[in-house]
């Protein structure tokens, strides 16, 4: 779960890492009132949205399309630039390469001081997969596209992995400290800084911290100027704080239903719409499908011992998305019963109506039963013995293929 | 032989009183597995399913010597229960192999239980987030976890992979070529577990049993393309390959935890590229594994 820049600051302060005074608005009056009770003269206004490259997106008119400014965020040197600015940010949409051509429509601003930055670095906290710790990365290249630095230069990418039964301890911070290059007060600084950050990863169950870019000022403190947090959803039901830090206006609404529903379930561009229990095998469906030449619509996990409603859901949502042109069932049944399938199959398209191809294929546990159930059915499903034949049929059935 | 666990091994339930833990305690004794007892803090003294029920791992192990334990844990106490266990047969026995199934766990938590478990040689995790372990026998055999019992026969293929439904998949296309399996091993889809596909290789390899191994990975980290690296090194046994997640769009979670591809990195190209450099033969549709397999076991000379 992601969460917004203006939103991880509050985090980030709360925990005692140094950020700069800034305030959340909602619209070009709140704007305003922000810049004057910050006092700072020069002010960052900066578009919120859950996606990377702000500040060198463009911003455009949602009904007309054309553009409005250069940039989700930027730097206003008085009262009637942070008009301007937040004037033309708020409701309209920025397109950044992380957002697809389509955009996010920005209905959240942060307004924030500024200060004189002596250098720009890049630091991150994250779980290292293979060494199964917190890792801390950090480079001198901040403001950079790290994946960039990481291929470029990557010496002067640093990093330290935290066994979880010691911490992060005094020699790590200063190491990597040192490995910046900071000295004197701005080592203190960052040393105080990190262990602050590194408790706070811990305690609020973060996924990813990314502060890029992270800066030494001309007085040699150091200050997270970005904020970048996701959190770990598995934690979720020990952070009953985080529904208030939601913004569902970010996420697929159909996604947020499925997830309701305990289905996991993902949009694509295709055209055939898959349900499959177990994610390993809703992704090989997915494969398969385009290897036989068509194009998958969704990603559907129903699950291990999904019931006759959950798939209904899982059908409704499918049926819902009018690009879907057929619709491929595979289910290899485990704790999950094949007739239970098949009911829920029957009793979702007599109840929802289905105008499209359907493809079944069951196995595993009470595969017969299922198989009897559909046939004995006056639907017009047509079966398959394994993945492949099902894709094949329902890519001819839609007239797909190359 | 099989690897881990044996066709009689003693094993133990957690969470035995807990719904799933009671349904799929019962298949596992329906398959054959040698349920020896069950922990449920507060429960000790009760009999379920004919078996004892302990308060603690400690008291079980003590109680019936077992050689394994499932944990089917709700999320929020799993990764606890996985460090109690890994505990108890450090102390009482000096190894035990533990299976959790139990799917969302805290990534911080499986953290620390991993790297508990990691100091304790002999201990090994299988999971979490996964269907488990299986030993198919002449007649049963050893099921710990969630998969269907029935559709396995004992043979010489080891199986290992990520996902559960598609390891069902990998073990319908060797019934479809007459093989049977020695060993199948759900590692789980999470970001952070404990055994890896490296470890299932290897033993595998030192297993007289196993003949040949199939592998099946998906999109997410790099665990594929090292166990790859490893295999060209070490196995000498053949390894037929499927990765899932051709399809998945960059930085979507597909289900599982784990299975995201972030940065442009974990994608399933790269890891067939990987499996491919290392000899492994791969399937690109995984209703072809059979046949995959079927060919190499001929090019090896076993068929």
């Amino acid at each position: 779960m992601n969460i917004h820049e203006y939103q991880g600051k509050a985090l980030l302060k709360a925990a005692g890492v140094p950020v700069l005074e800034g305030v959340h608005c909602t619209s070009v009056n709140d704007a305003l009132e922000a810049y004057d009770a910050l006092g700072s003269k020069i002010v960052a206004v900066k578009s919120q949205i859950h996606a990377g490259g702000r500040g060198k997106g463009t911003m455009y008119n949602p009904e007309t399309r054309e553009e409005v400014m250069q940039g989700g965020v930027k730097i206003a040197f008085s009262r009637e630039e942070v008009e301007t600015y937040a004037s033309n940010i708020l409701g309209n949409i920025l397109v950044t390469i992380q957002t697809g051509d389509e955009g996010k429509i920005v209905n959240n601003l942060y307004v924030e001081s500024g200060c004189a930055i002596a250098h720009e670095y890049y630091l991150a906290l994250l779980v290292d997969r293979e060494e199964k710790t917190v890792l801390i990365m950090a480079s001198t290249e901040g403001g950079m596209d790290i994946e960039d630095v990481a291929h470029n230069t990557p010496e002067k990418i640093h990093k330290i992995n935290v066994d979880p039964n010691a911490g992060l301890l005094g020699f790590q911070k200063r190491d990597l400290g040192m490995a910046l290059g900071l000295s004197g007060n701005a080592l203190k600084s960052f040393f105080k800084m990190l262990g602050k950050m590194y408790d706070m990863f811990i305690s609020q169950d973060c996924a990813m911290v990314e502060i890029n870019p992270l800066v030494k000022t001309e007085d040699d403190e150091i200050v997270a100027l970005d904020s970048k947090i996701s959190f770990d959803e598995n934690a979720e039901f020990r952070h009953k704080d985080w529904n208030d830090l939601r913004d569902l206006s970010e996420e697929e609404d159909v996604e947020i239903r499925a997830k309701e529903t305990g289905l996991s379930y993902v949009k694509l561009d295709g055209n055939i719409g898959c349900l499959v229990n177990g994610a390993g095998l809703a992704m090989a469906t997915m494969d398969v499908i385009k290897l036989y030449g068509g194009e998958p619509a969704n990603f559907l996990d129903v699950g291990g011992g999904a019931d006759e409603e959950q798939v209904k859901t899982a059908f409704s949502i499918i049926l819902e998305d009018p690009n879907v042109k057929g619709i491929l069932v595979n289910i290899f049944g485990g704790i999950m019963r094949c007739d239970i399938i098949a009911r829920g199959v029957i009793g979702a398209t007599q109840s929802l109506g289905l105008d499209v191809p359907l493809v079944v294929r069951l196995a595993g546990t009470n595969v017969d039963e299922g198989k009897a159930i559909l046939a004995a059915s006056d639907l017009n499903i047509h079966p398959a013995d394994d993945l492949a034949e099902g894709a094949q049929k329902i890519v001819s059935l839609i007239g797909g293929g190359e | 032989m099989a690897i881990w666990i044996e066709e009689d091994a003693k094993v133990l339930v957690q969470g035995i009183t807990g719904k799933q833990g009671m349904f799929h305690a019962g298949k596992m004794v329906e398959y054959g597995t040698n349920l020896v007892g069950g922990v449920t803090p507060g429960k000790g003294g009760q009999e379920v399913l004919g078996v004892p029920v302990f308060n603690s791992m400690i008291e079980a192990i003590k109680q019936t010597d077992a050689d394994a334990t499932v944990i089917y844990v709700p999320p929020p106490f799993a990764g606890e229960a996985i460090i109690e266990a890994a505990n108890a047969f450090e102390t009482v026995k000096g190894s035990g192999v533990i299976v959790c199934i139990t799917e969302g766990i805290p990534t911080l938590d499986m953290v620390n239980a991993a790297a508990y478990v990691a100091n304790r040689e002999n201990v090994r995790l299988i999971g979490p987030n996964c269907p488990g372990i299986i030993t198919p026998g002449e007649t049963g055999g050893s099921k710990l976890g969630i998969m269907p019992g029935h559709i396995h026969a004992k043979g010489r293929i080891g199986i290992v992979s990520k996902s559960g439904t598609l390891t069902y998949e990998a073990v319908a296309q060797t019934m479809s070529i007459n093989e049977g399996q020695s060993t199948c091993i759900g590692i789980g889809g999470d970001p952070v577990n404990g055994t890896g596909f490296i470890e299932c290789l290897s033993a595998f390899e030192a297993d007289p049993q196993t003949e040949a191994i199939v592998m099946i990975g998906e999109i997410g980290g790099n665990a594929e393309q090292e166990a790859a690296a490893w295999a060209k090194e070490n196995c000498t046994k053949p390894i037929v390959g499927f990765v899932a997640g051709a399809t998945a769009p960059p930085g979507k979670r597909m289900g599982h935890a784990g299975a995201i591809i972030s940065g442009g990195k974990g994608t399933a190209e790269e890891k067939f590229e990987a499996f491919e450099a290392a000899g492994i033969a791969c399937a690109r549709d995984p209703s072809e594994l059979g046949q995959v397999l079927l060919a190499s076991l001929k090019e090896a000379g076993l068929r």
